[in-house]
Formats: structure tokens, C-alpha cells, sequence
């Protein structure tokens, strides 16, 4: 076993064990605190792949954005430290079971299937080449969905400022 | 990462993709259920990253949907907490369980 590998095998328990906790916690603001333990760990997964600008992206986006917003809401929509109520237990059973069962089912699957052998170059994600491949005007570039995410982009924020925004008094 | 193979990273993702689906079957709570969502969704930039590296080492078009999930996962959690938050207004709780109004 190289060290690369015990790195992998350690760090996807501590993205596990965290993700557990995330969906088990019965405090609101500690899933939210795993949640993003859970986050970074994927981002050291990345950073392990060698994939180093996925690993920035996760972190600036995920950590830095994503789970600052989800603890300003819990701040603003939760009573603090009362636990969450519990869902039912034949909720629970059922939830249970269809997840443990397509979890076994799709491993099952993964381990008797034969990958196509790939092709012997060197994986190489330098941020040039991302760049080159986001926006250049060759016929394979992806110039055009992330011109329509950016759309996408402001058409959520518009959005979230109309749902969100108080109502003036008078209007009501 | 030589010396670990293929599948193991597509169990790790899978195993996370399943415990984001029991968080968001059993929370009752609308920011729980987010959070799950965000879970599984992290699981599968996983698994696009994965069989890009090492399936298809020569091109790059794996990450480059990572990129687009994760943008498209940054709008719909500001859209959704936008949403909770214009709930929790009117309804004073974010329970799923009463989040009912627009069946009267």
C-alpha cells in the first residue's frame, strides 16, 4: 500500500464519518458544522487526485459560500440549541432500508463490472487547459452552458432577492 | 493516487450519495434536507472527477462538469434558502411537515 493510497483510504472515512454525522446530528448547527467538515474533506479528495483547481473551486464555492449561507439561515429560522424533532419511526425504517439496499445494490454493481481499460496518457488538468476548454472559440469548447450558467446565475440571484425581500407595509 | 483502484472511489460516492438520500427521506427540518441534497450532489462531482482521471485521462470534459454542477448547486441553494426564508416569514417554522399551506 503507497502512502497515496492510505491518504485516499483516510481521508474518505473522515468524509464518510462526517457525512454520517451531518444526516444524524440532532442539533441543527452541528449538522451544519459537519456539513462542512464534510465539504473540506472533499476538497482534500480532490487535492489528492492531484485536480487542484476542483479542489479550490469546492472550497471557494462550497465552504466559503454555500455553508456560510445555510448557518446566516439556520440563524435566522432556528431557536438555537432545541433539537430537531425526530421523523417517524416507520419513516425511519423504510428510509433505511431503500438506502442500505441501493447502497449494497450499487456496490454489488461497480464490483462486477469490467472498466474499459483507458488510454495510457498522463491526466494532466492544468487551469490553462480548463480555461481553453470553459472559453475559446473551438468547436469542443463549452462556451455556450457556461454562458447559460452565468444567465442562470443572475437569473437566481434576481430571484432570491424577489422571494426574499420584505413586503412594504402598505402593500399588504 | 496510484495503488487505488477505480472502484473505491466510486463506493466512497456511492456510500455518501446514500447517506444524503436517508438525511433528506428522514429530516424534517427544510435546511437539513438541503444540506442532504448538498451531500449528494457532492458525491457525484466525485464520481465525474474519478472517471475523468482515470478513464479518460486525455481531455478534461469530466471536471469541466464539476465546474457547471457546482455553479448550478451554488444557485439552487441561494434560490432554496430564499425560499425557506419567505416560509419560515409567513409560517413561523420550517417543518416539512406543515409546510402545507398551498393545499387550502
Amino acid at each position: 500500500m503507497t502512502s497515496a493510497a492510505i491518504a485516499f483510504y483516510i481521508i474518505s472515512a473522515f468524509i464518510l464519518v462526517t457525512g454520517i454525522l451531518t444526516v444524524f446530528t440532532k442539533k441543527l448547527f452541528r449538522a451544519a458544522i459537519w456539513l462542512l467538515l464534510s465539504l473540506i474533506g472533499i476538497a482534500a479528495l480532490y487535492f489528492a487526485m492531484e485536480v487542484d483547481f476542483a479542489a479550490a473551486v469546492q472550497i471557494i464555492v462550497y465552504v466559503g459560500g454555500i455553508v456560510v449561507l445555510i448557518i446566516f439561515s439556520i440563524f435566522l429560522t432556528n431557536n438555537e440549541g432545541v433539537n430537531m424533532p425526530s421523523a417517524l419511526s416507520k419513516r425511519k425504517i423504510f428510509s433505511a432500508l431503500a438506502s442500505v439496499c441501493g447502497a449494497g445494490y450499487t456496490v454489488m454493481l461497480v464490483n462486477q463490472h469490467i472498466w474499459m481499460t483507458p488510454s495510457a496518457k498522463v491526466y494532466d488538468p492544468a487551469v490553462k487547459k480548463i480555461g481553453y476548454l470553459l472559453v475559446s472559440n473551438s468547436p469542443s469548447s463549452y462556451v455556450l452552458p457556461f454562458e447559460v450558467v452565468s444567465i442562470l446565475l443572475l437569473a437566481a440571484m434576481v430571484g432570491c432577492i424577489v422571494i426574499a425581500i420584505k413586503a412594504k407595509p402598505e402593500e399588504k | 493516487m496510484n495503488g487505488v483502484p477505480l472502484t473505491h472511489m466510486i463506493i466512497v460516492s456511492t456510500l455518501l450519495f446514500f447517506i444524503g438520500a436517508y438525511g433528506f427521506l428522514t429530516r424534517r427540518n427544510l435546511i437539513a434536507m438541503l444540506m442532504s441534497v448538498e451531500l449528494m450532489l457532492n458525491s457525484v462531482n466525485i464520481n465525474f472527477i474519478a472517471f475523468n482521471k482515470y478513464l479518460f485521462p486525455d481531455n478534461l470534459d469530466g471536471l469541466v462538469y464539476t465546474i457547471f454542477i457546482i455553479a448550478i448547486a451554488a444557485a439552487e441553494a441561494a434560490v432554496a434558502i430564499a425560499i425557506i426564508i419567505n416560509l419560515f416569514r409567513n409560517t413561523r417554522s420550517i417543518d416539512a411537515e406543515y409546510a402545507d399551506k398551498l393545499k387550502n
